[in-house]
């Protein structure tokens, strides 16, 4: 079992929202989209639904060609950000529907309606209606209604985005256990990198229509293709400046903060490249023997009960450090921050990823 | 600016009230100095709303007062009370341009147009609005449009305490970083009292300096980020805060002394021997669980990469838990023990901390 | 997101188009087919060309039908849709007293047409109804049989008194989205009242009332029953509207030529205004 887009285009008007795009997904693999609002997530699902069709290119199911074909005749199931339920159904009528229709008896639906009500803990809910359920039961009745079709292809829609931020954790928690011994594809569309990297999986990164990356989800995060993937990927967001490598030193532009090459970085050319810096590599401590200073002033210290989120200035770019522990830096203060030399991307002219940590 | 009170105040939106549930608002006590930023913090439903409409006046409480500066102004409307509100969607005046909107309060209060127009320059220029200050405010972003609310909110300099609802719900999340931080910004430079109201930890966390977590419309606890992460009052303040929340497992009390996983646990506080409870459960959060050479045998099920350090779920005789390790940390395989940072352990009995 | 195409559904659409060519397709092609030709009946035709256009537009009747139409429709535009969203705006939005405003609310709008001309045709007798005996009994002489701008105020009042209502209802559904939050922003920006009518409530109930403007506006142009009923068009033509001038010449002088005609003329003066109308609204909305 496979889904693959074959150079899958998709424009509206003069507007493409899609551009060219090849994709591959194989069964009983979690799939995410990862990207910001706009960037195409949607788009690229409802055409892998069958609810829209592609300007050019074709779609493949399990070896067969399913352009066209539309929604109803396609084994497809789909979870939206907004909880939605039939609102005259009871919770065992809505996760019941999509059986209803297909011809079951009504003993196979009680069975299977038990079982899926019982991996989402909905059991103790079936004779509410959805305007009596709280915002996460409501989500877990759309996800019981998808899930129970048993279809190839299930796709969801961000659909965490609308719940408070504890059921959000808790739900995706529970997620990749929902898909496991399930022979099916799963699509997850989301905007939160977290969500990326707690569910696993593979991810695709995505920026305005157009897939920057595709692989496992770990190899994406650390080995991201250019700085694009990596600003995608980052919450918050990576810091990235220019710098220039003379001999086996580099040194950020119009700073005086320079470090030894490591490893095989000696022997790139001598020029200008970016790097990317993710902010928990920079640090009021130092976190290991390799690290470089860093002075700056203090702009913004945003310190949760275990994070310490310190944006500074230094030369005329803003960083952002992350590290755990408290630190009470004061507003407009000099600080001395370290910054892990392995932890840095390197990224060429044509802002490709050159070395990986 | 204003000393705040809150005394006894409770509020239901029925009109006879015959259980606990039907109250939204319960005996809440409450008093923010100035000039603070301030959390109210809680689970879709814990009353976090209702008591901000209570505070800025849109709403009149069954029961209790509230005082601005030892005047008690429980009766006054919001325009009385000098304050600012800034809802979930932004609200925006769409006939008019962003300078209109933003001079709006201060033409209702008769201002004259010099003024204004210094007045608008300089918040235009706190919030980023300059460059479309004589565009049509409805052709702005979501975010633009948060900011004029906001704008309308700071223009006027007798404001008392600016109120925000959940403000970053309809912001797109890489805005929200900036935004976030643009209010932790803001409120350094101009110094009132603001009250945010959201269930999202980060936001309360990172932006204020006191946070109140509220839970099935009661007050739980009151205290800074660190205080609420190192000691939290309530099992549901354990859990609630952090991502991931405190590991909560059960637990006996021998003599006075915690007893989980068959051996004896080293606790931060210390509880009353003779006080019995129905329930007593044993409280430490993930950062604060090591791996050791000895301690607590455990087996490591699952280690997810959340990019900047571990999740580990680990499981014991006690139960299962969760762990936090840096990313260098070297995770071993099959069994293995851990050790719980003593400082930061405590046993709870009925979901409340024990003894002192 | 592009619906998935289902051709069987033109199967449902099949009856409705069928009635519809029955009432309204074939017989306008017939008037388009008289509107050319001279006729004397017993299926004689004689082809005159564009004799009865020409004739119609240069007419003094039809100007002066013309004109008191677009007066006729102006004064209730101006008078109805003000006085709609006025009443709209003093409805409750809770309670029980909503229910009770939209009965009362929807109670003109669903009397037959031809009951409201009789009814006001008594109503407003100078002798024995109450509202002419009551206006006589002031000093003021008021008879609607014998003088005009009696004539014209009591079709203007029963005109209000029966259509208001749907300015009434369609601008309540309009304020009843506006969101509780935009109410609360205003007071503590310290708005007067009518500020959150001018820049609140006004703006977001600009697509409702540019439907209602445009529904009132087309019935109050093709008004015919509640005037013909009331007044016949009388005294003399003083309130022969464009409709009640136009069935006189179809039916009551048997010129079936130029009534086609006519009829045209007037079908494509409704057909500009809407147009005119409908563009005004998208540019508008373009804009915003």
């Amino acid at each position: 079992m496979s889904l693959e887009l074959k150079n899958v285009k998709k424009k509206i008007g003069a507007e493409t929202h899609i551009y060219s795009t090849d994709l591959k997904f194989e069964k009983n693999t979690i799939n995410i989209l990862l990207g910001s609002t706009l960037s195409g997530k949607t788009t690229l699902m409802q055409i892998m639904a069958g609810l829209d069709k592609p300007t050019s290119g074709e779609i493949w199911f399990n070896e067969k060609n399913v352009t066209g074909v539309s929604v109803q005749k396609r084994n497809v199931s789909m979870v939206y950000q907004q909880f939605i339920n039939y609102p005259n159904f009871t919770v065992f009528e809505n996760i019941a529907s999509p059986l209803k229709i297909v011809s079951i008896s009504s003993n196979e639906i009680k069975n299977r309606v038990g079982k899926v009500a019982e991996l989402l803990k909905l059991t103790d809910m079936f004779n509410k209606k959805p305007h009596e359920l709280s915002g996460g039961q409501k989500q877990r009745t759309a996800l019981a209604r998808a899930l129970v079709k048993d279809s190839g292809l299930i796709l969801l829609d961000e659909p965490l985005a609308n719940l408070d931020f504890k059921l959000r954790e808790e739900l995706r928690e529970e997620l990749p256990r929902l898909f496991e011994n399930r022979d099916c594809i799963v699509v997850y569309a989301t905007t939160e990198p977290m969500d990326a990297l707690l569910i696993g999986g593979n991810t695709a990164t995505l920026h305005e229509g157009k897939i920057i990356q595709y692989g496992k989800t770990v190899d994406v995060y650390n080995k991201p293709k250019n700085v694009i993937s990596a600003k995608v990927f980052n919450d918050p967001p990576i810091n990235t400046t220019k710098v220039i490598k003379k001999d086996k030193t580099f040194s950020i532009e119009n700073n005086s903060i320079s470090w030894q090459c490591q490893s095989n970085l000696g022997a790139l050319a001598d020029g200008h490249y970016t790097i990317g810096i993710r902010p928990h590599s920079i640090t009021p401590y130092k976190q290991t023997e390799n690290s470089v200073q860093i002075k700056g002033k203090v702009l913004i210290a945003e310190l949760s009960g275990s994070e310490s989120i310190i944006h500074f200035q230094s030369g005329n770019i803003k960083w952002v450090s992350l590290s755990t522990g408290i630190h009470p830096l004061k507003v407009g203060a000099e600080a001395e921050l370290h910054m892990d030399v392995n932890q840095f991307l390197y990224f060429d002219k044509n802002n490709k990823l050159i070395n990986h940590v | 600016m204003s000393k705040i009170s809150l005394n006894n105040l409770s509020h239901s939106y029925l009109d006879q009230q015959n259980n606990d549930q039907d109250w939204a608002l319960r005996d809440i006590d409450l008093e923010w100095s100035n000039g603070g930023a301030y959390a109210l913090l809680g689970p879709s439903g814990c009353g976090k709303t209702t008591l901000l409409n209570i505070i800025s006046g849109l709403l009149r409480p069954t029961k209790g007062e509230v005082f601005f500066d030892e005047k008690k102004i429980t009766h006054l409307s919001p325009v009385e009370r000098n304050i600012a509100q800034i809802f979930q969607f932004p609200v925006i005046y769409d006939t008019m341009t962003v300078f209109d909107n933003l001079a709006f309060p201060l033409r209702n209060r008769g201002f004259s147009e010099d003024k204004i127009k210094a007045r608008v320059k300089e918040i235009a220029e706190m919030l980023d609005l300059s460059q479309t200050l004589y565009n049509r405010a409805s052709g702005l972003t979501a975010d633009g449009k948060q900011k004029i609310s906001l704008g309308r909110g700071l223009v006027r300099s007798d404001v008392n305490v600016i109120m925000f609802d959940e403000p970053l719900t309809v912001i797109d999340p890489h805005l929200k970083w900036i935004l976030k931080s643009k209010l932790k910004e803001l409120h350094q430079e101009i110094n009132r009292t603001m009250i945010y109201v959201t269930h999202d930890q980060t936001e309360a966390l990172t932006f204020a300096d006191q946070v109140v977590v509220m839970h099935e419309g009661q007050l739980v606890q009151k205290g800074t980020p660190v205080e609420l992460f190192e000691k939290p009052k309530h099992t549901f303040v354990g859990h609630f805060i952090g991502s991931p929340g405190m590991n909560i497992l059960s637990c006996e009390l021998i003599n006075g002394k915690a007893n989980f996983s068959g051996a004896a646990i080293e606790i931060e506080n210390k509880p009353i021997s003779h006080k019995t409870y129905s329930k007593t459960q044993i409280g430490i959060r993930p950062e604060f669980v090591s791996f050791s050479n000895t301690g607590i045998a455990v087996k490591v099920l699952k280690v997810n990469d959340a990019g900047r350090h571990k999740i580990i779920d680990i499981e014991c005789d006690g139960g299962k838990l969760k762990m936090i390790s840096s990313v260098a940390t070297t995770i071993p395989s099959g069994t293995a023990y851990v050790k719980f940072n003593s400082k930061y352990t405590y046993v709870y009995g009925d979901d409340w901390i024990v003894g002192k | 997101m592009k619906k998935t195409v289902n051709q069987k559904a033109w199967f449902f659409v099949l009856p409705v188009f069928v009635l519809v060519a029955f009432n309204a397709a074939i017989p306008l092609m017939t008037v388009i087919n008289y509107s050319f030709q001279e006729t004397f009946g017993d299926n004689v035709f004689f082809w005159e060309g564009t004799r009865w256009f020409k004739q119609i537009l240069q007419s003094d009747r039809f100007h002066g039908a013309l004109g008191r139409q677009f007066l006729f429709t102006f004064i209730i535009l101006i008078i109805q849709v003000p006085l709609g969203i006025a009443i709209a705006l003093s409805m409750p939005k809770k309670g029980m007293g909503v229910s009770v405003c939209l009965v009362l609310m929807s109670m003109p709008l669903l009397i037959p047409w031809n009951v409201v001309g009789a009814m006001w045709n008594i109503f407003a007798l100078p002798e024995i109804g109450f509202l002419g005996h009551s206006i006589n009994a002031l000093g003021i002489d008021y008879n609607y049989t014998q003088q005009p701008l009696a004539a014209w105020f009591t079709t203007i009042l029963m005109d209000v008194w029966h259509w208001t209502s749907l300015v009434v209802l369609l601008s309540y559904a309009g304020l009843c989205a506006i969101p509780d939050a935009y109410y609360q922003a205003a007071k503590i920006d310290g708005a007067s009242r009518w500020s959150i009518f001018r820049h609140i409530e006004l703006p977001k109930m600009n697509k409702v009332l540019t439907i209602a403007i445009l529904l009132r506006f087309m019935d109050s142009f093709m008004i015919y029953t509640e005037p013909f009923v009331l007044t016949g068009g009388g005294p003399g033509n003083t309130t022969a509207f464009l409709s009640i001038d136009l069935v006189k010449m179809a039916l009551g002088q048997f010129d079936l030529g130029p009534a086609a005609a006519m009829s045209l003329i007037y079908f494509f003066i409704v057909l500009l205004i809407c147009w005119v109308f409908y563009n005004l609204m998208m540019r508008h909305e373009e804009q915003s």
